[in-house]
């Protein structure tokens, strides 16, 4: 019992940092657009964006258990199940968000929970057709809905504002784009921290704390709230600058139309039972805009470097699940070694991203000159197919960032130390 | 396998003309306070463009308002 105990606060605790990750890596979805037009100051738009995830979460009673429904079998499912899923999809976000990529967090955590569920009851246990129809479908539906929406609410807006004076457009746009970025915030809020609600109500009843069928506890929903609030007002700024000035460059009447394509695509596609990724929307929606003037450019190296890592996502959070959930059947061992390869993980790439910092002061400048290098080798190496065991795929997934400029000799032992 | 390609088309219509509707509706309205600015700097006045315009504004207050609704519902 006891152990059961530890086993579940190291799990309800790496939920909800993975709820923060989740957190800073979306903050890019509801705010790039407003931030890289100039509607909003970088921390103003962070921190309104965080008070609407928080009310967000506080706004829905509705548990949102739709990330273990159906995909895996639910009965019988293990704390260290989830565990080792959000172990994946936290080491996935974190690397995307260190080569400044959007990627879809439900995603990783799908990806995350079926390498987990495969390595502990076998293939059986996951459900090939719903991977497809709710993974594979949506992640290549959702940029094309929202993309051709967005082109052609950009195409209207610059054919029928054409002889609109300067001064009222850019107050009218400016208000256009707050209100439907505050909506995507606020759906973030509602749909993202419920998940992680979700999984720490699993991880409660699965270890024996909840009796099944419980709402989250009020704690639950106060904490995971909290996390994902907090995650966003730090925001990923790295993956804000590919979002709204790496892609395509926007002007303001672009960054209205994807926003608004983006708000409503998410809602119409919650509101109709067909989910689509708020990231898959978003970038897709900033694409379609970047298209939709005639002259703007979408830079399809930074694209494809996108669909890449979303093709990535749901193998590589899989990969690291399956290896986890593998290396802790050995035991109280394995667990504590998971952990520990989970905290020095992320304390190597947080070192790594310390070498080239971005934040609210550079979030505009275009990094042309020193980004190509690490996301190209980065993704370089990620793409190399990782050996079975957790610690070959540690091992890939650091040497992926090691090689970047500027080798610093005291990071290299703090990076391959969790490897061991 | 079943792939639901009437939910996936619907939340593909619903969206572009959502999208569409909107962003013309908030279009119009920005082009006739653009026109009432112009009038008054003139000295004259715009009554019917300011009135369009804020007609066009209430309507897309009024779908922000809706997508509140879906999300708390």
């Amino acid at each position: 019992m006891e152990h059961i105990t530890l086993l579940l606060g190291i799990v309800i605790v790496t939920a909800l940092v993975f709820d923060f990750t989740n957190g800073f890596h979306d903050t890019a979805n509801a705010m790039a657009t407003t931030i890289s037009t100039g509607a909003l100051k970088p921390k103003t738009a962070v921190a309104m964006s965080a008070v609407l995830n928080l009310v967000g979460a506080f706004m829905s009673v509705e548990v949102a258990k739709t990330i273990s429904k159906g995909l895996v079998n639910e009965e019988g499912i293990q704390p260290e199940v989830i565990y080792a899923a959000l172990v994946g999809a936290i080491l996935w976000n974190l690397l995307t968000w260190l080569v400044g990529l959007p990627s879809s967090s439900s995603h990783a955590l799908m990806g995350g929970l079926v390498g987990a569920a495969v390595a502990s009851a076998g293939i059986g246990a996951v459900n090939g057709s719903v991977v497809v129809t709710k993974v594979l479908i949506p992640a290549v539906a959702a940029p094309i809905v929202a993309g051709v929406a967005s082109m052609l609410a950009a195409r209207v807006t610059y054919k029928l504002g054409a002889r609109v004076d300067d001064k009222t457009s850019a107050k009218g746009y400016k208000a256009g784009q707050i209100a439907s970025a505050g909506l995507v915030s606020l759906a973030h809020g509602t749909n993202d921290a419920q998940k992680t609600m979700g999984i720490i109500t699993l991880a409660l009843v699965a270890g024996g704390a909840l009796a099944p069928g419980s709402n989250p506890p009020v704690w639950v929903i106060v904490s995971a709230g909290l996390a994902i609030a907090l995650g966003t007002y730090l925001g990923g700024w790295r993956i804000i600058r590919t979002m709204g000035k790496g892609l395509t460059d926007l002007q303001p009447q672009q960054g209205f139309a994807a926003q608004t394509s983006a708000a409503s695509v998410i809602l119409a596609s919650s509101t109709l039972g067909f989910s689509l990724s708020t990231t898959h929307a978003c970038s897709g929606a900033v694409m379609g805009a970047g298209l939709g003037r005639k002259g703007g450019v979408v830079r399809w190296s930074t694209a494809t470097r996108m669909f890449v890592a979303w093709g990535l996502t749901l193998p590589a959070a899989a990969l690291v699940g399956a290896g986890a959930e593998y290396v802790m059947r050995t035991g109280t061992v394995g667990i504590a070694a998971v952990t520990v390869f989970l905290v020095g993980s992320c304390l190597a790439i947080w070192l790594i991203s310390r070498r080239q910092v971005v934040d609210h002061h550079n979030v505009n400048e275009t990094g042309a000159d020193e980004a190509p290098g690490v996301v190209t080798t980065a993704m370089a190496a990620v793409t190399v197919p990782p050996a079975g065991t957790t610690a070959a795929v540690a091992d890939e997934h650091l040497k992926a960032t090691i090689p970047a400029p500027a080798h610093t000799p005291g990071e290299t032992p703090a990076a391959a130390a969790p490897a061991v | 396998m079943k792939i639901d390609w009437a939910a996936l088309g619907t939340v593909f219509g619903v969206s572009l003309s959502a999208t569409v509707a909107l962003v013309t509706l908030f279009v119009l309205g920005i082009v006739g306070l653009s026109k009432h600015e112009a009038a008054t700097s003139r000295g004259g006045t715009a009554t019917l463009a300011r009135s369009g315009a804020y007609a066009c504004f209430a309507v897309c207050a009024a779908a922000v308002a809706y997508g509140i609704y879906l999300i708390v519902a």
